[in-house]
């Protein structure tokens, strides 16, 4: 009996490891490969379908089953939490994205390793509804805006309870100075962590320099008897909760924030921040191109992308939107920042292998230290 | 027929070899691979460095901790049941076996809300005008989410081996004038040892690879191994590394599985 076991062990393994050496042809051999394109072309193309990866919680849904009464495109929609996530799923081959949309040094990274298809701006309708100003933001990672169009965008600055600050909150100090031991949460992700210490320190947010992060590490560690937690979807409950003083946060959670507490309050901090970009692109392995550009032209167009803010209520690059809202609505800086904030802000760029895995390495050091 | 009733474990065999065994080869091959397809032993050198065992001893002592825990409440609660008649049995197993419809990101969600800061604890105690605890994104507050998932995993063999101790061995005990304590220590234990040791493994194991649990209630100030991994697989994208640390964690968990197999008298 074993003797069949180990038979039928051999023949699957066999099996299993011819599968794989062909998936690994097809990637080596074009001919193969272009065949299996076409083929899977012309499926996708019958079935009418695009698959988009976004963030979480990023979209009105109703929108897309707008989108396939218009178009008769079926939307199969994917979501990832953070940019690193994204970047691992597409790569990971597993699923074919048609469209993704991500922050701007992700698609940096993807326009460097020529995995993005250029816009067909010509065939939009609507691409003129964004607002030219952000448009020149994104080139700093997309000259000419050839791969991507800005979704939404804002900063990362500190939320903060008003009842329980003793003072004025405009500088990131008050997350090192000791002031709100217990009462202070940090981003759980490495860049934006380290941005905080690098930004106090009149640093570059995108430094290499080892001198400048080994500082930024010693602020952090530092730091961190005072740190009550390292969250990223939680920020806004735990504020709302009241179960910390000040956050730092992504300014589009502000203003639901302080709608479920009125004691809430976000600042960019003067000595700057990050601003961030998500954007659209085109993935190299779309299928659809066509239905691709359909559908971010449908994100541009007026009262898609109304819907779409008031879902997300991050400030929108769309200026069909924006000049629509009330002035009130305007200059709230609980969505839109203001200019001055805006001054001293600096977009990520890409960071070299080395200074990946090193600013890797550090925080792995900054988490087990007990 | 003894024929026909090898080929019924086809569809575990294929199951065995395409989740199991494939990926583990996959691990070896990121494990002692690298970008340029060279033989080296670098990434297991990486895995090893002090940085990492530190976050490994983290989740092995986490882990005991949770395990004992587990065995000390699982244990006596075997013991109570087997003494209930047979309609409350069904009802206890239900109470212990319904938490876990429910999904467990869900129910470890929960004891984020219990534990913290102004948490239902918290308010609790304020009620009863007792100090406040700071349980919350600690270890402390891992542990607890580790022994009230993993509870029903250490119960259900424990009680199952307790339950099959027959009622004659015991009086015979009690005849051959044993004490309470005595058929508790020479009789009850030996004969469930293998129920406890299959528990033990049953909850250790997913409690040391965890990392859901110390990223939701360790506020992420908590790394253990698990997250370790996590990180080189997901932000670092350092797949080599990922995968020696995984081969690494699993040195851990295959001596253990050995070790309760032969002590159960192996399959």
């Amino acid at each position: 009996m074993t003797d069949n076991i180990k038979k039928c062990i051999s023949i699957f393994s066999l099996t299993a490891l011819s599968v794989i050496s062909l998936v690994g042809c097809a990637n080596s051999n074009d001919n193969i490969k272009d065949k299996t394109e076409k083929l899977t072309e012309k499926i996708v193309d019958e079935n009418k379908t695009l698959t988009v990866l976004n963030y979480g919680e990023y979209i009105d849904r109703d929108v897309l089953k707008t989108f396939q009464e218009e178009t008769g495109i079926k939307v199969l929609y994917e979501e990832a939490t953070t940019p690193e996530e994204m970047y691992a799923k597409y790569k990971g081959g597993a699923i074919d994205y048609d469209l993704i949309c991500t922050s701007e040094y992700m698609i940096e990274k993807l326009m460097g390793e020529d995995e993005l298809m250029e816009l067909d701006k010509d065939s939009m309708e609507y691409y003129d509804n964004i607002d030219e100003r952000y448009l020149k933001l994104s080139e700093s990672f997309d000259p000419g805006n050839k791969y991507s169009i800005p979704y939404f965008f804002g900063t990362i600055g500190l939320l903060y309870n008003t009842e329980k600050v003793n003072g004025p909150v405009d500088t990131w100090e008050v997350l090192f100075n000791g002031e709100y031991s217990g009462e202070i949460i940090m981003q759980n992700s490495i860049r934006d962590a380290y941005m905080c210490a690098l930004k106090y320190k009149g640093y570059s947010l995108n430094t290499t320099n080892r001198d400048e992060l080994d500082e930024a590490q010693k602020m952090l560690i530092d730091q961190k008897k005072d740190v009550e937690a390292y969250f990223v979807d939680e920020v806004r409950e735990e504020m709302v909760a009241e179960n910390a003083a000040i956050a730092v946060c992504y300014s589009g959670e502000a203003y639901l924030a302080n709608e479920y507490n009125s004691d809430l309050q976000f600042v960019v901090p003067k000595e700057g921040s990050n601003l961030w970009i998500d954007s659209w692109c085109i993935t190299k392995n779309c299928r659809n191109y066509e239905g691709a550009n359909k559908f971010l032209d449908f994100l541009c167009r007026e009262d898609v992308a109304y819907l779409n803010f008031e879902e997300v209520y991050y400030p929108t690059p769309n200026k069909a939107v924006f000049e629509n809202l009330d002035e009130e609505e305007q200059e709230d800086p609980l969505i839109f920042p203001s200019e001055d904030a805006l001054n001293n802000c600096e977009v990520y760029k890409i960071l070299d292998a080395e200074t990946t895995e090193y600013m890797g390495e550090m925080w792995k050091e900054l988490k087990v230290l007990q | 027929m003894k024929d026909r009733k090898t080929w019924l474990s086809g569809p575990y065999i294929l199951w065995i070899i395409l989740f199991t065994v494939v990926p583990v080869i996959i691990l070896f091959y990121y494990a002692f691979q690298d970008d340029a397809g060279r033989v080296t032993l670098d990434f297991f050198k990486g895995a090893v460095r002090p940085i990492h065992l530190k976050a490994l001893w983290l989740s092995v002592l986490l882990s005991l901790m949770c395990t004992v825990v587990c065995l000390l409440l699982a244990y006596p609660l075997a013991l109570c049941m087997r003494s209930l008649k047979m309609g409350k049995k069904g009802m206890m197993i239900a109470i212990v076996i319904g938490p876990m419809w429910m999904n467990y990101v869900l129910r470890i969600m929960s004891w984020q809300l219990i534990l913290s800061q102004n948490g239902v604890l918290n308010k609790v105690l304020s009620v009863l005008h007792l100090p406040r605890q700071d349980w919350g994104n600690s270890a402390t507050a891992i542990v607890i989410g580790m022994i009230y998932d993993y509870l029903p995993f250490m119960l259900l063999p424990v009680y199952n081996a307790v339950m099959d101790i027959g009622e004659d061995v015991i009086e015979a005990a009690h005849d051959l004038g044993a004490s309470k304590a005595t058929v508790l220590r020479k009789v009850m234990i030996p004969l469930s040892k293998p129920g406890i040791i299959s528990g033990i493994t049953m909850v250790f194991i997913p409690a040391l690879t965890t990392f859901a649990i110390s990223d939701m209630l360790g506020g992420g100030k908590v790394m253990l191994i698990g997250n370790i991994i996590e990180q080189e697989f997901i932000s670092s994208m350092n797949w080599h590394l990922g995968a020696a640390l995984s081969l690494l964690l699993m040195l851990f968990i295959i001596p253990g599985i050995i070790f309760s197999n032969e002590e159960e008298g192996g399959f």
